[in-house]
């Protein structure tokens, strides 16, 4: 399959490694990965903030780069991040109508139609759970909310941990709770959302994982830097780098803060 | 304008109605679109009204709430009442007393002994809100139960009464008959549309608050003790279900 | 009597004994407005945030709710259809609200009810004053009503001479307490045992010394409390949960009795409802009262739910008015995306799940509706005074208090779709506050739309990131940011862009003809 990958903003400037992964692992399995360079962001953090009328060029950049998907030109268009797929279904159409853009909200449909994240990708439309991994360590994995409860990715992503060979994979409790990030949230709302990270790291830490994995960069920037504040000597790594590491080519483990000094695991 | 005229032109313009002029906040809405209402829920059980199943189901969750329930047949159902009400302490004076509203089935209290002392309310003769307080007991039919909830309805006929009686006694004797056991809420809705102007209280359990913690405590202000008697079918003796 | 000062905005004490000039435990301020009162949500949060106590008790409570509800929605194999079914008649009933109001107000009138309409909180509490005055009452007791609390109707009669008794536990308590309902369903979810000991020892007259802490003592001692002002009210105040338009009737739903005792005893019956509390038809309950009793107190079904159509001769009030009341809620209604609040069956299970609600409590809202609900109600009904029209009012900050994680949504019973409002609402405020305030965060995300919008602009900017590689040092991140970025580098490490952005990365990658 021709896929085209949206990188997302956070991903492709702060985090490259999910997308490189993300790479690594389609080409793996034998798909062709095209990067329209045109693409930007989805627009999500606009929109989730308020600023809707600044959100509709950022949008539109979105819509225009991948509508090419809609006929045909690739397979399917590929987002490692829940929130930003999230963004992509439910609320691109609703942006451009607000703003009476009602052809551009009808190709923003037939794109969204087309678009899935990585775990879906994988499961759903590549029919695969076993990709060939290989990460000999102790993960936990945090369902972000976007992903559980706006596309309801369900137990496509740790049908695809359970699969890795090699990977120790521990429960996450209370996996379901929101770890307190929500975009500007962070911000606006910084305390509140220091307190909810509070119980998150409080609960990762509990596991012993050496890695705490998720489906989202930025939900994965908050748990980390709570993580790396705290010197808890427990890294973050991108679903898609967890899938990608084989025994050829292992994705190493992140380096992290660890006790009062930076330990390399 | 008339506060009545004012609201109802405030909704039509939030509904985007010409001519209405604004809401409060200087709003006109735009009209909504049309609805379909789905009703794709259970309007019925997988038991019949009365069946084994939908009684057990019943028993189950007044048990559940700690409520007490006598499995009776017809014949029985005096006796049992009246060793139950027997045993009452008097609240006020030195026997018990047992209130029952005016069509209550006489049988029920055949066997009752004779120093119970029973105080007979109807809507021509009611007893005041602090005479009741000094009941032992009440006693009343009901009109239909759901087992899925453990819901019992009192609908205010004569052999159920005004709805003070079964309120103020600290003890509540309640008759429910198996056939009129039904297993979901939407069958025993149903059965009280017939008359929906009749004033209900749906019970289900002792009264109970949760206000402190989180923490369950039963029997606040209404009944504090809940009897059940569920006498089979053939015992109806002629009560009328309407 | 009690110690009435006649102040305006004072809320007099319910209890006769509490000593002149003693401190009330409420931590709240008493608000004139029951819909805005306190700071801004993340100075508020801030506040209650640090009370460790409070995040306990916020904790063991929602916990338990939260098992109670979902063992028992789990068990309810239709209870996706419900929720559908119950969405799409309140959709319905907001569209025929004029005609669906009428009816309930016809059927009302011929069962000898008296129906009122209120366009605001004074004229509702106007209209309940002068009933009880009427019947020469200088008390009444009350069901707990969310209706009454929005339009302050306590403060209202006290300041009238009439004593309003809340008769719900824990309404009790924070009307003893002198201070405001922090949850929904259980207003003083805020308070433990001890404390309320402690205030039925100082403020309830009749509480006996050796009250433990035991929450049955607490109680039976409530139940002797108010039996005899159940016994002796001539006047009874009610809302309601559901008002049925083609027959008039109406219910409440509760859990202790005192609902029964109020809408039974006394002789004159007032409930104060909100014009959207309407159903179509009788059969209509067979929905909600599924829906409402698992969703709120995680129960197959409440112990004890009252329906009445008008007066019924010999049995309960003989005098019954319905009060039905916008106050606001027009404004709601008026919004093609907000108006769905108006759904809200008052269940509180998106508080109980809430992780901000969990951490920060009710009061933080400022609003008598905390939690989501109260995030997107709050500034709606209060949009004529101003709480949509951007960061001058307190209540705009209230859409921001969520991290749009949807665990609310998820569990309403009516499926409002809580995070999709409040991302509209968010939009509302930013646009209420163009070409006003000075906004640093509009010049930031403009700028930002400005490079977020077009694929070579970010490449450079992302460029350009990375040469900020340099200042993590050793350990790859950033510890200490200056503002704004401080916000977060205060509880979290930022990391440091990486030597080449992705888009460098797959240039390259694609030139080595796609191998790795």
């Amino acid at each position: 399959m021709r896929i085209a990958l949206a990188a997302t903003c956070l991903a492709d400037t702060l985090f490259p490694g999910a997308p490189r992964a993300t790479v690594r692992l389609l080409e793996r399995l034998g798909h062709d990965v095209v990067f329209p360079r045109g693409q930007a962001c989805c627009g999500q953090m606009h929109i989730n903030t308020g600023y809707v009328e600044e959100a509709v060029p950022v949008v539109r950049n979105h819509v225009e780069t991948f509508a090419p998907v809609a006929d045909g030109a690739w397979d399917a268009v590929v987002i490692p991040s829940g929130s930003c797929t999230g963004s992509v279904r439910h609320q691109q159409a609703m942006v451009c109508r607000r703003a009476g853009l009602d052809d551009l909200a009808a190709t923003a449909e037939a794109v969204a139609a087309r678009t899935y994240e990585l775990s879906e990708l994988l499961v759903d439309l590549l029919g695969v759970t076993d990709v060939g991994a290989w990460f000999p360590h102790r993960v936990t994995y945090h369902p972000t909310c976007h992903s559980l409860r706006m596309l309801r990715v369900g137990d496509r992503p740790l049908r695809l941990l359970r699969a890795v060979e090699g990977i120790d994979l521990v429960e996450l409790p209370a996996a379901e709770s929101c770890c307190g990030f929500g975009g500007t949230f962070a911000l606006k709302n910084a305390d509140t959302s220091a307190a909810m990270l509070a119980d998150k790291t409080a609960n990762v830490r509990g596991t012993g994982a050496a890695v705490v994995t998720a489906g989202d960069t930025s939900c994965l920037m908050h748990i980390g830097g709570g993580l790396s504040r705290q010197r808890a000597g427990i890294g973050t790594l991108h679903l898609a780098e967890i899938l990608a590491s084989t025994r050829e080519e292992p994705t190493p483990l992140p380096r992290v803060r660890a006790g009062a000094t930076e330990v390399t695991r | 304008m008339s506060a009545r005229e004012d609201v109802l032109q405030r909704i039509r313009a939030a509904l985007g109605q010409p001519g209405a002029g604004t809401t409060p906040a200087g709003r006109v809405g735009t009209a909504p679109a049309a609805v379909e209402v789905p009703r794709e829920y259970r309007t019925a059980g997988d038991d019949a009204p009365g069946s084994e199943a939908v009684v057990e189901q019943l028993v189950d969750r007044l048990e559940d709430y700690r409520a007490h329930v006598h499995r009776v047949t017809a014949d029985e159902l005096p006796a049992v009442v009246a060793r139950l009400v027997g045993e009452l302490a008097p609240v006020s004076g030195a026997r018990p007393s047992v209130v029952v509203p005016p069509g209550l089935e006489p049988r029920w209290l055949d066997a009752l002994p004779s120093d119970v002392v029973v105080h007979r309310d109807s809507p021509d003769a009611p007893m005041t809100a602090v005479q009741l307080d000094e009941m032992s007991a009440v006693l009343t039919a009901a009109r239909v139960a759901c087992s899925e909830t453990g819901t019992i309805v009192l609908d205010g006929e004569p052999d159920q009464g005004r709805r003070a009686i079964s309120l103020v006694p600290d003890v509540h004797l309640c008759v429910v008959r198996t056939d009129q056991v039904v297993q979901t809420v939407p069958e025993m809705v149903r059965r009280l549309a017939d008359h929906p102007e009749r004033p209900q209280t749906w019970i289900s359990g002792p009264s109970a608050t949760s206000d402190i913690e989180l923490d369950r405590v039963e029997g606040v202000h209404g009944p504090r003790t809940l009897h059940v008697f569920l006498p089979t079918i053939d015992d109806a003796t002629g009560i009328d279900d309407n | 009597m009690s110690t009435f000062l006649g102040i305006p905005g004072i809320r007099r004490r319910s209890d006769d004994a509490a000593p002149e000039g003693s401190d009330p435990f409420g931590p709240v301020p008493h608000p004139d407005e029951p819909l805005r009162w306190g700071e801004p949500f993340p100075a508020a949060a801030k506040q209650t945030l640090q009370d460790d106590q409070l995040r306990r008790k916020l904790g063991h409570a929602t916990r338990t709710i939260r098992a109670k509800r979902a063992s028992v929605v789990g068990e309810v194999p239709d209870w996706e259809a419900l929720r559908d079914t119950g969405s799409a008649i309140k959709e319905q009933v907001m569209a025929n609200l004029p005609d669906l109001l009428a009816r309930l107000e016809e059927n009302v009138t011929a069962r000898g009810g008296v129906v009122h309409w209120a366009r605001d909180a004074a004229e509702a509490n106007r209209i309940v004053t002068e009933i009880a005055r009427a019947q020469g009452a200088d008390e009444v007791v009350k069901v707990k009503s969310m209706a009454t609390q929005e339009i302050g109707l306590n403060e209202h009669l006290a300041a009238e001479g009439i004593a309003a008794i809340e008769t719900d536990l824990a309404e009790l308590i924070v009307q003893l307490a002198d201070d405001m309902p922090s949850h929904i369903l259980v207003p003083a979810i805020h308070r433990n045992r001890a404390e309320i000991r402690d205030i039925f020892r100082r403020r309830m007259g009749d509480a006996p010394e050796d009250l433990s802490d035991v929450p049955r003592e607490l109680a039976m001692a409530a139940r002797a409390h108010l039996r005899r002002k159940f016994l002796s009210a001539k006047v009874a105040v009610s809302g309601a949960n559901f008002g049925v338009a083609d027959t008039g009737t109406l219910a409440v739903v509760e859990s202790e009795g005192n609902g029964r005792m109020c809408l039974t005893l006394p002789e004159t019956l007032v409930t104060v409802m909100g014009i959207e509390k309407l159903i179509p038809t009788y059969e209509d309950l067979e929905v909600f009262l599924q829906l409402l009793p698992r969703s709120s107190t995680g129960e197959r079904m409440n112990p004890y739910t009252s329906l009445w159509t008008g007066v019924t001769p010999g049995d309960g009030p003989q005098e019954f008015h319905l009060v039905l009341l916008d106050n606001g809620r027009t404004d709601v209604l008026a919004d093609e995306v907000g108006r769905s609040a108006l759904h809200c069956i008052r269940c509180s299970a998106c508080l109980n799940v809430c992780p901000v609600y969990e951490r920060v409590g009710g009061h933080a809202y400022g609003s008598v509706y905390p939690g989501p609900i109260g995030a997107i109600l709050t500034p709606q009904l209060t949009a004529s005074s101003g709480g949509m029209s951007g960061a001058d009012d307190v209540n705009a900050s209230l859409p921001y208090a969520s991290t749009l994680c949807g665990a609310c949504y998820d569990v309403c019973p009516v499926k409002i779709d809580i995070p999709s409002i409040l991302v509209d609402l968010r939009a509302r405020e930013v646009d209420a506050d163009r070409g006003r305030a000075v906004d640093p965060w509009r010049a930031a995300m403009k700028a930002a739309s400005w490079v977020m919008s077009d694929g070579d602009r970010f490449g450079l900017a992302g460029r350009a990131a990375t040469l900020g590689h340099v200042v993590g040092g050793r350990d790859g991140v950033v510890s200490k940011a200056p503002p704004p970025a401080s916000a977060w580098t205060r509880s979290r490490d930022l990391p440091v862009p990486p030597q080449q952005t992705f888009r460098r990365w797959m240039a390259e990658h694609e030139k080595d003809g796609g191998e790795r």
